[in-house]
């Protein structure tokens, strides 16, 4: 390479700088988007400690036994498992290049995301019916809390999904796009694994005796 | 485009990789049959704690529990290679140290707040005067 | 609990739905002192404003500054904002001082005891949040990439609305000096205090919002600069061969990521507390205030890491600039950074050891926190050994280094002392404990910050600072801290606690009064700071440093001109060696001066301002219980960020000829230096 600087005989070949470039490595959005992952797990983390710490203080109020209807829980849980792999059907049609069977995945991911929605949406609604409020006892408070932040992040999953599926629809399955739908995709998936804390920790081990 | 040059600082004389970045990056998205192996293994380690848990299957509630915790933490394991696609290769290995981490920082928020909490109730607020005289 | 009659009562249905809790009785115009400040501020911020529109600035700011996503400039941007916010709390600790110093033996002094309660909330949360965390955060921003052989971060707009939302923070805090009150409740605001029923005005609504909206971008720019040292460095660049300040920054950003969405979730837990009526941190139903105690220090441990790794960082720099050798020891400061950065995860109980957990629960982390002083006190031989036969030049930063070794090592001290739980239930909440994270905080954090401002400044701007009134600076503040907080670690010693706004006896008095006279010490310190700032920039010619490297430095940053230009590097180094400019430069390294290329650039862009703007909005409707406009500005955010989205065109390439002629002027000025 013309640009490289003969220093001294036995270093002949050393280079100090990269004299041919091809542009910016676009990499980290992927290990970004993990990091963020990362500290939302940490929020959850909290939420489930206060739980952990908070979930017997029942003030003379209901208990987790006297409140979670568990098949409702059940049906739930399927919802957003069913919702993972239909993700994952739309990242693979993604792969091919094929948009409309990705759009039509995604829009199926974002059904199921909207049915666990309404479902928890009437399973609150439900609670506070009966008395059973966050303001009853801390461990309502815990368990609306920790609950809702997870209904919170999966609305907001949803709201991305259709965001997307609007970009898509306008650019195609550009690398930009590809990208997005990629760490949406881990947002997704990432709910899942919190969901999989929330029902057995909450829900399962809150009904038992 | 890498080149391999020979550096001598007076020390020792090292060979020195040099590479300039080429990301074969965006993790593995898996395949249709790993998914699937996925969706399979996620469905029968959700349906068998809930199937513990609301036939009452073990008397006693302690079993319960760590039975379903056992399975919950498979299923965490299969979202993570399934769907999530973990390895220990990707981004150079810096999403599996960060995961690393998390967990044990996790533990640690979660098991920490849990003694300190739980000797901080044993210690400050005994529920009877039997519990007040055995207090240590 | 408030017996007074609330004044928003008298005020018409209307009234509220439109201005929420908001009433002209929350203007502190009783408050003479208050109404003082603001006057002058007032005052001074119109001349500010008027100075700007009359230069006609408002262009060039936006334009090169606010909308910038150049990492050069949001660091400076993020330094302004903390020497400025350093003058606000100093203000406060000035207020504190000679309060102290005047209200004994029945004299009450000049700030009633409300007042007081929130001067000390604010003086920490302000010194905390919003001094010390953007100080580092722009030294990490500016100096990070420079150092890595990158052209900027990884993510350049996140890396402007991160700055934004810190400012928003800074926003509300400043507001509610102003318009209502803040937290009176310590700075971090502890419940039942900060519960609603206790605290039922706006001031912890203030404080909860502005670290709530800072946290944002805090956490964002930390995820940032993880992905930037990750995934950025030149080529040849091996971990190992990092330079430490880019390690310690690595650490510190790790520590960011894992522990402010800790404080976001207890601060959100207590926001649920105030708004919604859950029983978390309540005293009833179940609820446990020591809940928030213990989850808060979660977050508050790892933050005192946060502060001082970049500090650590910046002394292994300057150590081995101005001794003219490699660090001594990088490896093992490497490995004491990594453990620190581990274990500051397993002390955090050694902040309320007298809670009551037990002997089990406090031995363990009574070991835990004298644990953690071995790699700390590593590091400190390694600075000591790497000076040992060095040829040492005592320029203003490896005299603040100094005088932080000298410092730190007492504070270090202390803090192991305190890390004994029985010594600790004699010393918690005493002026002990006051002197003792001053001496770590000031003598570590705030030394090193200043060590990195004179140490980088000439990269930053092109011309060195003043030497004469930078020596004036340090000798007042060195003596002056000393003399502030000497009497403090005595009083604390005699028993006095802290947070106290009026003393019965006079036997404490003296001290006080020596405390004071440190703090004017330290504010004569200041004061030649600036006066410093203001005559290099007025001499900026004769102090002038063409070469881009004025210390004889060791690492990249020094490899490029001064101040870089926007792309930073022409071309990419390749790094073959740990001190990579020290390597290149005894290897007879010569500037390339031709075969540039386009460099590809991210473009500057406004959504950072728009977006953290409204979330501003989004806090100020929630402090004041303005529910329409809450609802309006958090869709707004949603809304923004969603548009924001929908903008592909976020890159450009400079030209290969603008390039060539940056570089070009670079070779004529050094041939003139040369000649």
């Amino acid at each position: 390479m013309a640009q490289s600087h003969p220093v001294a005989a036995d270093d002949a070949e050393l280079r100090f700088y990269v004299a041919d470039e091809h542009g910016h490595a676009e990499g980290g959005t992927m290990l970004g988007f993990w990091l963020y992952l990362m500290s939302d797990c940490l929020i959850f983390a909290i939420l489930f400690a206060t739980y952990g710490v908070l979930g017997r203080n029942y003030a003379a109020g209901p208990s987790g036994a006297d409140l979670f209807d568990l098949k409702l829980v059940a049906v739930n849980t399927s919802m957003l498992l069913f919702s993972s792999i239909t993700y994952g059907f739309a990242m693979l049609e993604m792969e091919k290049g094929d948009q409309r069977m990705t759009q039509r995945w995604l829009a199926i991911t974002g059904a199921f995301g909207l049915c666990f929605i309404g479902l928890e949406l009437y399973e609150f609604a439900h609670l506070i019916h009966e008395g059973a409020t966050p303001q009853r006892s801390a461990f309502l408070s815990s368990f609306f809390t920790l609950v809702g932040t997870h209904g919170l992040h999966v609305t907001f999953g949803l709201i991305w999904l259709v965001t997307l599926m609007v970009q898509v629809h306008q650019r195609g399955l550009i690398p930009a796009n590809r990208r997005r739908l990629m760490c949406l995709s881990m947002f997704w998936h990432f709910l899942d694994v919190i969901w999989i804390g929330v029902f057995t920790f909450v829900y399962l081990m809150g009904s038992l005796k | 485009m890498s080149a391999r040059a020979p550096v001598s600082d007076g020390r020792h004389a090292e060979t020195v990789q040099v590479e300039v970045v080429h990301d074969h990056h965006e993790a593995g998205h898996g395949s249709r049959k790993e998914y699937i192996t996925g969706f399979v293994l996620s469905v029968i380690l959700t349906a068998i704690p809930f199937w513990l848990v609301m036939a009452e299957v073990f008397s006693d509630s302690r079993v319960t529990s760590l039975v379903i915790m056992a399975f919950a933490v498979a299923q965490i394991v299969v979202h993570m290679v399934y769907f999530l696609h973990m390895n220990a290769r990707s981004e150079g290995g810096w999403t599996m140290m960060a995961l690393i981490f998390t967990i044990v920082l996790v533990v640690i928020a979660l098991s920490g707040s849990l003694w300190v909490m739980y000797h901080l109730n044993a210690n400050m607020m005994p529920m009877s005067p039997g519990d007040m005289r055995t207090m240590p | 609990m408030n017996s007074e009659p609330n004044p928003i009562d008298t005020y018409p249905h209307w009234w509220r739905l439109l201005f929420g809790r908001f009433t002209l009785e929350s203007l502190p115009l009783h408050e003479p002192i208050v109404v003082g400040t603001f006057i002058v501020v007032a005052l001074g911020g119109l001349a500010v404003l008027a100075a700007i529109t009359r230069y006609k600035l408002w262009g060039v700011l936006w334009r090169d500054w606010f909308t910038s996503v150049d990492h050069k400039k949001i660091g400076i941007m993020y330094m302004v904002l903390g020497i400025v916010m350093l003058l606000r709390g100093f203000a406060d600790a000035v207020l504190m001082r000679s309060q102290q110093a005047i209200a004994h033996g029945g004299a009450e002094g000049f700030l009633p005891p409300h007042h007081y309660d929130q001067i000390f909330t604010a003086h920490g949360v302000i010194m905390i949040f919003f001094v010390a965390m953007p100080l580092v955060t722009g030294l990490m921003n500016f100096v990070v990439p420079l150092q890595i052989g990158a052209r900027d971060v990884a993510f350049p707009f996140l890396n402007n609305f991160s700055f934004w939302m810190t400012t928003g923070g800074v926003v509300l805090a400043m507001m509610s000096l102003f318009i209502g009150e803040f937290a009176a409740t310590g700075w971090l605001a502890y419940p039942p205090l900060s519960n609603i029923a206790y605290s039922p005005s706006v001031g912890v609504d203030y404080y909860i919002w502005a670290l709530q909206i800072a946290g944002v971008g805090t956490t964002l720019s930390g995820v940032n600069l993880i992905a930037t040292i990750v995934k950025m460095r030149a080529p040849g660049m091996s971990m190992m061969k990092m330079p430490v300040f880019t390690w310690t920054s690595l650490c510190t950003n790790i520590l960011i990521v894992a522990s402010f969405p800790v404080l976001g979730a207890v601060l959100a837990l207590l926001t649920l507390d105030r708004y919604v009526g859950t029983n978390f941190f309540t005293n009833d139903l179940g609820g446990n205030p020591m809940m928030y105690v213990n989850l808060i220090w979660i977050w508050g441990h790892p933050e005192v890491y946060i502060l001082v790794l970049p500090a650590f960082g910046i002394f292994s720099e300057v150590t081995s600039t101005f001794c003219g050798k490699r660090l001594f020891g990088y490896a093992s400061m490497v490995y004491a950074t990594v453990v620190i950065t581990i274990l500051s995860y397993l002390v955090w109980l050694h902040h309320f050891f007298t809670m009551g957990s037990g002997a089990s629960v406090n031995s363990f982390f009574g070991i835990t926190t004298m644990i953690i002083s071995i790699p700390t006190g590593a590091k400190i031989f390694n600075w000591l050994f790497t000076m040992y036969r060095g040829r040492i030049r005592f320029d203003l930063p490896m005299m603040w280094t100094v005088a932080f070794m000298l410092t730190f090592v007492v504070g270090g001290m202390t803090g192991v002392l305190l890390a004994v739980p029985p010594a600790d239930f004699v010393l918690h909440n005493s002026l002990f404990l006051v002197a003792h994270f001053h001496n770590v905080i000031i003598g570590g954090v705030l030394f090193g910050l200043f060590a990195g401002i004179y140490y980088w400044w000439p990269k930053a701007f092109g011309f060195r600072l003043d030497p004469f009134w930078g020596k004036v600076s340090f000798w007042c503040w060195v003596v002056g801290f000393w003399v502030a907080f000497t009497p403090l670690y005595i009083l604390g010693l005699m028993g006095v606690t802290r947070r106290m706004s009026t003393f019965q006896g006079t036997e404490y008095q003296p001290l006080f009064v020596i405390a004071a006279f440190g703090a004017a010490l330290v504010a004569c310190g200041i004061v030649a700071m600036l006066v410093q700032f203001a005559v290099s920039i007025l001499r900026r010619e004769q102090l002038r440093d063409v070469t881009g490297d004025p210390w004889g430095g060791r690492t990249l940053e020094w490899a490029t001109a001064s101040p870089p230009p926007a792309y930073n590097f022409a071309f990419t180094p390749m790094v073959h060696d740990g001190d990579a400019w020290w390597d290149m430069k005894s290897r007879g390294y010569k500037r390339p001066l031709e075969g540039y290329k386009a460099i590809h650039m991210p473009k500057n862009t406004g959504a950072g301002v728009v977006i953290s703007g409204i979330a501003t909005v989004f806090g100020i409707a929630m402090v004041w219980h303005i529910w329409w406009l809450a609802v309006i500005a958090f869709v707004g955010v949603i809304a923004a960020t969603i548009t924001h989205t929908f903008n592909y065109d976020r890159d450009y390439y400079i030209p290969a000829d603008e390039v060539a002629r940056t570089e070009d002027e670079r070779t004529r000025a050094l041939a003139l230096v040369k000649a």
